[in-house]
């Protein structure tokens, strides 16, 4: 019996000890087991696209399959085609210095219409990032052009570029005819455009933007031109780094992933003399009979590289020496995908030798110019060849000479001496042999320098030159800056210098920037005008131009729209010391403890005679006699 | 007595069996609850300006990386730098800053995103953006948006002092203000845990006046010391990186998403024999025990995940929006460019007049008007006096 119950109690212990066996291989194993969980949910976490995407893939296709059989409709017919399109090009244009300039667009086009009210919002994005489609509806957008450039453009060496923009960041907008607080909706707007771009584009205020009256007209359609409802600010300071870049290429369709933005490396791209990228939004026509309007996104990057005027190259390049890649495939997303490479200068092939050789060949009239150029389509697999890798190579063979002197041209710069006063010079010249033409100049100065507008001279060929159209808005302390926009007649084969004399002002301490003595910058100058070209431009607005000349309309055959930049100014302000404010608190201090006070104790300091305390036998001694009430010892 | 010897080992049996359940339970259970986050954040700040200052940031950058690689998000992390090292002029390698010398690795990246660069870098700033107090059109990827379940990491370094630290050269942060903002924060309940890195002479001096909960401090030096920067690079011709910064990447990079490394792995990082400096810590705000505080807590951005097998059903697709009816029905007339230079319309522009002006003649009308009621009234023989 006994026997039978301690067997029992065996069978039982055995049980038990059966059951908490688990837990402690449990407990043994449990940082293996924890790890492997854990690398699991990381992994979903992290990796997130990869590993768990596979799970959640095989259970949406389980529903996509039920749903197909009840419905008995396919996923594609629910949704309308999509009207949005993407094209991107590279042009390539081979400059007379030995340098290339390398000019990347990307465009979307999309009939929409972000500014409909009463109807529902435009919620499925495409093509057309989300991002901007948001602020563009948000803010009543009808025109935004935002660029961001690191360099100045050489215009004597490098002739015109294709989208001019000035140095550090500029932004200008025309809001729709329909916003009731302009000032409000550009204060916001600069800040959305801060964070989607990196860039510390709040510090537009009022204190720089301007509201020019004739420059800036819009770039696309729009019949209302009243200037009330354009918005133009310069940042001459921003710097464009890489930060700039990353939110850029993200707004385009394939990324960086596929098509021409794989070339975007910023290494590359930032060791250059002149760098832009640029984001261009407008409404444009979408047919020959422009009945009905359509969006247009353009995303522009500028570079030159000038690795042989510097002195760290050979005159031969190829893509992948300038861009450390070379290209692998079109964007699948684009319906043309091209890279043009400009000939003009080499038509017997003496000049430099490009390779791979191409047959096709593409003409176009951009910038009064006809020019030839090379044309390869990375829509087609052939140009990429047996390696699937397209790399362009182009050996310099003889020197090139001299380039034409460009049409027009403009400089700034300040002259003077001292902290106190000082005078703008700005230089335009007029290169045309026999043709004068009128250019429209728009400056717009920070408050901090007070134009002396009673001293303004224009002087052309050393004779004084009326313009014949001047709009100048003073500044306004803290408040707005000047503006001075002036139509001048420029005689041919001249120069013309303006000249406006200043004062420098005295900020107050909290207004210097922490390097104040690095000085204060003044936005570029804009020179606008229509030069006349030598080529019959045509007013034909036809779908399969090419992207780089077709920015700009044309709206006459005989002259082309240009601006030019200047150079922005850095002068230098009265700067204070900043450590005064230390320095004074404590030569003060110290007068006024040392000298008043040695003044007041003299005064009113009296001296005592004052017996040391007793020793402690002592004190004792005199705490009982006083208890017993006995008189005190000395 | 045999009855009895069988309910003792019964008793004997179940507590054993008792015990081991509730170990198994705490420990599985409690692993999975300890840290008791949902979401992470971090917020980087290099204070200094100037090349020479390119160690400072150097070392917020490869903070950013490690953080990144292990998996916290750019719109979680709020990165702030106050001077542009990598595209500046000085830089003979632009878009690039290294840390180790030998331009070894680039911990600029070529996908970092920079929230708050250049002059926004304030003292102000900062603490708008750890206490939520932004401008309502401050953009999302500029805020600090956790709440009490986030664990936060905040990363500074610059030159500093006893008890302040100096944003660009024009101004400090004392020691008060950042805990009296970590008390707002708590008090808004804007963290779960934090935990605070500093990188500046006297550092530890920047976290003595804490005083709000579940703060975890590190700095790099104690009161009274220097940190000192690690190697300079004769190309680039700056120090890199400060020498706790350079040995924390170094112990960063072993760690990885899944990593058991604890607080206390961290706060053996750079001893004196490598730092020169004392780095010290305080942990006697943090309920935890910092041995099962894990490093991925803080500086990577894991989640628990739930995975199901069951299906769930989505609700029927969205309407596409009402298309507009094609060509004939409204739009007929075409639209036009608009003239980019209209010398005759901008040289007969009218300027605009904010002020209001009596229309053109008025005053002239008005003379004649007074003139002909005077002669009207007095007869024309008067009009001798005029001519």
């Amino acid at each position: 019996m006994a026997a039978h119950r301690c067997g029992l109690s065996v069978v039982c212990i055995l049980i038990f000890s059966s059951l908490a066996h688990p837990s402690s291989c449990d407990t043994l194993e449990k940082a293996n087991d924890n790890t492997a969980t854990k690398r699991r949910i990381s992994e979903v976490n992290t990796d997130g696209s990869v590993a768990g995407e596979d799970m959640n893939e095989r259970q949406w296709q389980s529903t996509d399959v039920e749903v197909n059989r009840s419905d008995g409709t396919k996923n594609g017919e629910t949704f309308a085609p999509a009207k949005d399109q993407f094209q991107e090009e590279l042009v390539i244009r081979p400059l007379h210095s030995g340098d290339i300039y390398a000019s990347f667009q990307f465009r979307t086009l999309w009939d929409t219409d972000f500014l409909q009210e009463g109807q529902k919002k435009v919620s499925h994005y495409r093509l057309f990032p989300k991002s901007l489609g948001q602020v563009l509806s948000k803010f009543s957008v009808q025109e935004l052009h935002i660029s961001f450039t690191q360099g100045f453009w050489r215009t004597m060496q490098w002739g015109q570029p294709f989208i001019p923009s000035p140095p550090g960041a500029e932004l200008w907008v025309w809001f729709h005819d329909t916003v009731s607080d302009v000032d409000g909706n550009w204060k916001e707007l600069t800040n959305v455009l801060s964070g989607i771009f990196c860039a510390s584009l709040n510090f537009i205020d009022m204190t720089n933007t301007v509201q020019p009256s004739a420059s800036f007209k819009p770039l696309g359609l729009g019949n209302a031109t009243d200037h009330r409802f354009l918005r133009y600010a310069t940042l001459p300071r921003e710097i464009v780094c890489t930060e700039n870049l990353t939110p850029w290429k993200k707004l385009l369709p394939c990324g960086s992933k596929a098509g021409l933005a794989v070339l975007m490396k910023s290494e590359k791209l930032f060791h250059s003399s002149f760098h832009s990228q640029a984001v261009h939004i407008r409404p444009i026509c979408q047919d020959e009979q422009c009945t009905s309007k359509a969006w247009e996104l353009r995303q522009t990057l500028n570079v030159v590289f000038d690795h042989y005027t510097s002195g760290q190259g050979k005159k031969e390049w190829s893509l992948f020496k300038m861009f450390s890649r070379t290209l692998t495939e079109a964007c699948p997303l684009a319906s043309s995908s091209k890279v043009y490479v400009d000939i003009t200068d080499n038509p017997e092939g003496e000049l430099f030798e490009l390779s791979p050789a191409t047959p096709l060949l593409s003409q176009a009239v951009v910038l009064g110019d006809r020019r030839t150029y090379s044309v390869y389509d990375l829509t087609r697999a052939e140009t990429f060849g047996q390696l699937r890798s397209f790399n362009l190579l182009l050996r310099w063979k003889g020197d090139s000479g001299d380039m034409l002197r460009p049409l027009l041209h403009a400089e700034r710069y300040v002259a003077g001496f001292g902290l106190q006063t000082g005078e703008i010079h700005t230089v335009i010249y007029n290169n045309h042999p026999y043709r004068a033409f009128p250019v429209l100049l728009m400056d717009s100065v920070p408050w901090y320098l007070q134009l002396y507008i009673h001293t303004l001279t224009v002087t052309s060929k050393s004779r004084d030159n009326k313009p014949s159209y001047i709009h100048y808005q003073p500044a306004k302390d803290r408040h707005r800056p000047h503006l001075l926009e002036m139509l001048i007649q420029l005689p041919p084969h001249s120069m013309t210098e303006v000249t406006v004399q200043f004062e420098r002002a005295l900020l107050k301490w909290t207004e210097y920037t922490p390097d104040p003595n690095h000085g204060f910058y003044v936005g570029s100058s804009v020179v606008s005008a229509l030069v006349p070209s030598m080529v019959a431009m045509s007013t034909n607005f036809t779908q399969d131009q090419p992207l780089f000349s077709s920015f700009v309309p044309v709206k006459e055959e005989s002259s082309y729209f240009v601006r030019v930049y200047t150079e922005p100014l850095l002068v230098n302000l009265p700067t204070p010391d900043f450590s005064m404010p230390y320095n004074v608190i404590c030569l003060t201090c110290t007068v006024v403890a040392v000298g008043y006070g040695s003044f007041y104790n003299l005064l009113t300091r009296t001296f005592q005679v004052d017996e040391p305390s007793p020793p402690l036998a002592k004190r004792l001694a005199n705490f009982i006699r006083r208890i017993r009430g006995v008189p005190l010892l000395a | 007595m045999s009855h009895d010897f069988l309910q003792m080992h019964l008793k004997a049996v179940i507590s054993c069996l008792l015990i081991f359940l509730y170990k198994v339970h705490t420990t599985k259970a409690g692993q999975f609850f300890s840290s008791g986050h949902t979401n992470n954040w971090a917020v980087l700040v290099c204070t200094s300006r100037f090349w020479f200052n390119y160690r400072h940031v150097a070392n917020t950058l490869s903070v950013y990386r490690s953080v990144k690689r292990l998996g916290i998000p750019d719109s979680h992390i709020v990165l702030m730098l106050a001077d542009d090292m990598a595209c500046n002029y000085r830089n003979p390698k632009p878009a690039t800053v290294f840390s180790h010398k030998n331009m070894e690795l680039n911990v600029y990246g070529d996908d970092v995103e920079v929230d708050y660069r250049g002059y926004e870098v304030t003292v102000e700033n900062f603490l708008r953006v750890l206490t939520g107090r932004l401008p309502p059109s401050t953009p999302r990827s500029k805020r600090l948006l956790s709440d009490d379940r986030s664990n936060i990491l905040i990363y500074l370094t610059g030159h500093g002092g006893n008890g302040f630290l100096k944003f660009q050269d024009s101004e400090e942060i004392s020691n008060m203000e950042l805990a009296d903002a970590f008390e707002q924060m708590w008090q808004k309940r804007r963290y779960n845990e934090l935990l605070f890195i500093i990188d500046t002479c006297q550092g530890a001096s920047m976290y003595e006046r804490f005083y709000s909960p579940n703060l975890m401090a590190l700095a790099s030096s104690q009161v009274g010391e220097d940190s000192l920067s690690h190697q300079p690079d004769l190309a680039i011709g700056v120090h890199l990186m400060d020498k706790y910064t350079f040995y924390l990447l170094e112990f960063l990079e072993e760690v990885h998403p899944a990593s058991q490394a604890n607080m206390n792995d961290l706060f053996k990082v750079c001893p004196q024999s490598q730092c020169v400096s004392t780095p010290g810590h305080r942990t006697d705000l943090f309920q935890r025990d910092p041995g099962s505080v894990l490093i991925t807590d803080f500086f990577g951005s894991v989640r628990k995940v739930e995975i199901t097998k069951d299906t769930i059903n989505l609700t029927s697709p969205v309407e596409p929006p009402i298309q507009r009816s094609g060509s004939g029905d409204i739009q007929i007339e075409s639209l036009t460019y608009v003239d980019q230079l209209p010398v005759a319309e901008i040289i007969h522009q009218k300027p605009k007049q904010k002020d209001w002006h009596p229309p053109d003649g008025f005053i002239l009308g008005l003379w004649t008007l007074i003139l002909l009621v005077f002669f009207q009234t007095y007869g024309i023989k008067h009009l001798k006096h005029i001519f």
